[in-house]
């Protein structure tokens, strides 16, 4: 059952992406992108791993988002349709990314089996209570990784000033 | 059918990677760049939970949280760039950007 949930998700994640990628107008690609996005949240749930989930909607479908519609209206017009998006040589750029993600795929596929325990035993480290992992990802956010979390909220501090900065009226 | 294992959503995240690669190669657009930089980033995001998940440990998680910070850092220094440089040059094709080249 869960296989077939993983890979509608998966389809869902992969299709968008590759539209978003080819597709002629920025709008939809925006569009594309959160389509794309809130499949990999589904595919955080799957994962059970709700928390991160709700952070990747919040974050990602509802704040990168509207930054980036945001910005795809401050440009021109004509500049957000343009009849030649690709690059020249696309083609081989192309052929040559897909070549790096079938052997890192290769690779991966063939080394994640040491790796890959027992998904059953998980359940007690990954959530303290019934219904969610919230609390656990809550103590060990303000616990073990107290530090990392404060210089995370200077450098989100150092992105505003720099924006602000960047975006004035007289650069 | 297989068992859903950590293989497939290694391979999963390795696809996705692949098209954010491709995306940022082959569009002109910076926006575009950046929007598929995004993409890149969601895969490193897949690849963290599944192994968080798959051998016990919350740090993945943890990790993941500090990654998508990082990401909404980046996509806000990125497009205030993209809003500079269009207001300076009045494009943004990664083609026409050459200030620097000698």
């Amino acid at each position: 059952m869960e296989i077939y949930a993983f890979y509608a998700i998966a389809a869902v994640v992969l299709s968008s992406a590759v539209l978003m990628v080819t597709s002629r107008h920025l709008v939809h690609s925006v569009v594309y992108m959160v389509i794309s996005f809130v499949a990999v949240g589904a595919l955080f749930i799957l994962l059970e791993a709700e928390f991160v989930a709700a952070v990747q909607i919040l974050v990602y479908a509802g704040g990168i988002v509207v930054l980036f519609l945001f910005v795809v209206m401050l440009v021109n017009v004509s500049e957000t349709y343009q009849v030649e998006f690709l690059h020249r040589q696309w083609l081989p750029a192309t052929v040559l990314s897909m070549i790096l993600a079938a052997q890192i795929g290769f690779l991966l596929w063939g080394n994640a089996g040491g790796l890959a325990a027992d998904p059953s035993a998980s359940g007690s480290v990954l959530r303290a209570v019934e219904g969610g992992n919230t609390e656990t990802m809550g103590m060990t956010l303000y616990t073990d990784y107290l530090l990392p979390f404060e210089v995370a909220s200077v450098l989100l501090l150092v992105a505003m000033i720099g924006a602000i900065y960047l975006s004035r009226k007289r650069v | 059918m297989a068992e859903l294992g950590l293989n497939h959503y290694l391979l999963l995240s390795a696809l996705l990677f692949g098209i954010g690669v491709a995306g940022v190669l082959i569009r002109r657009n910076v926006i575009m760049v950046l929007m598929c930089m995004e993409l890149i980033f969601n895969a490193a995001n897949i690849n963290l939970i599944a192994v968080s998940r798959f051998r016990p440990d919350l740090t993945g998680q943890v990790f993941t949280i500090f990654t998508i910070a990082v990401a909404a850092a980046e996509v806000a220094i990125g497009l205030g760039l993209v809003i500079a440089m269009f207001r300076n040059s009045t494009t943004v094709n990664v083609d026409e950007i050459h200030l620097l080249k000698g």
